[in-house]
């Protein structure tokens, strides 16, 4: 067995040890690790499949910054089990007919698409990864890239506009107020004798 | 060097790359720690200069065991695990926080040949690795079960989280002048002496990520994690011994992988500031042409400004401290990048590259 083996075995067995862990451990913070866990150890897959740029990016955007703003919530809330649990049977029927349907979506493209088929992994593109992405994504499909990102862009100032709310009754310090502040505006020096003048 | 390898390598090999590779590591990881140590060294030196005091003076000639002392000193100490606390990720914590500030020093070159992993997408994983270290502050905070720490690893994230897009669209500068992710490329991109490094066309870049440095390893005046007058030590308040060692290390660490990024991207690395330096000849060496002691020496001055810093500034107030980042820094960085783009395509693009 060769190390490259070695060690997407290992990786592998630990991305589907922790991905069964977020669904089965209680804590919610725990359960937010292990995806943090299960997203490294799937850019370690991808690393060996050398798609670095994938890979990089996946660890930088998911575990740097999405599931930090994640984790940072669930720790915030208190997450009361009892009342959650509470209407578990009454869901059960439900949950378990669109859990067994969608498991026979993606029993029948598997079937459907891979079964009795190898399919080897594609060639890395000439040059360096990143480089290939890059090429495609501002120059082959520019526009449809360019178009994507503004409506993200319209997305997000929609998101903020609809939930941002001014609240007259709350007091708000304006740092850039306080930044500009010049000293004369706060102090005044007046010029005095500092004793009584002789009689 | 390759000869005398040469039959060990045969002797073991698949596993020689593995094996290799942490012989490799060892050789970098080493020195990195004993620099950590004589940087709070260093540190305290430095400020007690700038402060009229004399500073460590008592362990060995000058103190300069001092920092041998202070380690032996926490690796003795007890470790309390405090009540109600999360015992396993109370203790992986600060595991956490030091395994990324090591791992990103996997790409950094210290010559154009010596360099552990020259990867080409080099900038991205350091930017990917640097982001990591916000997990062994968030949950040392949490696990420790204490008000004081869970408020000051709130702060951290927040506060890293926003520092982190403006020192990446720093980045995003450099990679449009160098046309590389690779740092070795970049460097090479900057030769032919001082005047032709990046600080100079991406000044506003280089004082925005320097700061944002500054910000995302927790550092004075940007230390509201852990600021002492408001809640005591912040996240690591609960840690004693060698988890608080662990921080510490870790802290330092990513101070040293700032100084050293600042110095590869902006300050041209290993390169002479003179090319007239490279024809020095002493005895067929070339003592002060591109090297490691340039690097050295870019890396001792941007360590000193951290600590200049630290000795001269207020803390900030919190609201401040995210004024800067998403009002300053962001605007500034997007209207420099705009503008070398724009640059790019007159004819005063050599400037920019």
């Amino acid at each position: 067995m060769s190390f490259q083996t070695f060690t997407f075995y290992a990786f592998a067995a630990i991305l589907v040890f922790a991905a069964l862990r977020v669904i089965t451990t209680r804590n919610p913070v725990h359960a937010a690790l292990w995806l943090v866990l299960s997203f490294f150890t799937a850019a370690g897959i991808w690393l060996l499949l050398q798609a670095e740029f994938l890979a990089i990016a996946l660890v930088l955007v998911y575990v740097g910054a999405v599931m930090v703003l994640f984790l940072f919530v669930v720790m915030m809330l208190d997450v009361n089990f009892d009342s959650l649990r509470q209407h578990f049977r009454s869901f059960l029927p439900v949950g378990t007919a669109v859990g067994m349907l969608v498991l026979l979506e993606m029993a029948l493209v598997i079937v459907g698409s891979a079964v009795g088929r190898t399919v080897s992994a594609p060639a890395a593109p000439a040059g360096s990864n990143t480089q290939a992405l890059g090429m495609l994504l501002y120059v082959d499909y520019v526009y449809p890239f360019e178009i994507a990102a503004v409506v993200l862009l319209v997305a997000i100032i929609a998101a903020i506009a609809l939930t941002h709310r001014k609240r007259r009754e709350m007091k708000h310090q304006d740092p850039s107020a306080q930044v500009r502040v010049r000293a004369s505006e706060r102090v005044r020096l007046v010029s005095m004798p500092s004793e009584k003048p002789p009689v | 060097m390759a000869d005398l390898l040469a039959p060990l390598q045969s002797a073991m090999g698949a596993w020689w790359l593995p094996v290799w590779t942490i012989v490799k590591v060892v050789v970098i990881a080493v020195p990195l720690i004993i620099g950590v140590a004589y940087l709070t060294y260093a540190e305290r030196k430095v400020i007690g200069w700038m402060q009229v005091r004399i500073g460590p003076n008592r362990v060995g000639p000058l103190g300069l065991l001092q920092p041998f002392a202070d380690t032996l000193k926490m690796l003795f100490k007890e470790i309390v695990v405090p009540s109600g606390a999360s015992r396993a990720l109370f203790f992986v914590a600060p595991m956490l926080s030091l395994a990324p500030a090591l791992a990103a020093w996997a790409v950094m070159p210290f010559t154009g040949t010596l360099v552990l992993s020259n990867i080409n997408a080099g900038l991205l994983y350091l930017l990917a690795m640097t982001s990591l270290g916000v997990y062994g502050i968030i949950l040392a905070g949490w696990a420790s079960n204490s008000k004081y720490a869970f408020l000051g690893c709130l702060r951290s994230a927040a506060q890293i989280v926003s520092y982190e897009i403006a020192m990446g669209f720093a980045l995003v500068g450099v990679l449009m002048a160098a046309n590389s992710l690779n740092l070795s490329d970049i460097v090479a991109g900057q030769e032919g002496g001082a005047a032709y490094w990046y600080i100079w066309p991406l000044f506003p870049l280089f004082v925005v990520y320097l700061v944002s440095g500054i910000a995302e390893t927790n550092r004075h005046p940007f230390d509201v994690a852990e600021g002492e007058s408001e809640i005591v030590a912040g996240f690591h308040v609960e840690y004693s011994g060698i988890g608080f060692a662990l921080f510490f290390l870790a802290e330092y660490m990513n101070m040293i992988m700032i100084a050293a990024l600042t110095s590869t991207l902006f300050l041209g690395g290993w390169l002479a500031p003179l090319p007239i330096l490279n024809e020095i000849d002493v005895l067929g060496y070339h003592p002060f042409g591109d090297g490691m002691l340039w690097l050295a020496v870019k890396w001792a001055f941007v360590l000193l400004i951290f600590l200049w810093i630290r000795a001269t500034f207020p803390r900030y107030r919190y609201d401040q401290i995210m004024r800067l980042g998403w009002k300053v820094f962001i605007p500034v960085t997007l209207v420099w990048i705009v503008f070398i783009g724009a640059m790019m395509q007159t004819r005063y693009a050599g400037l920019f590259h």
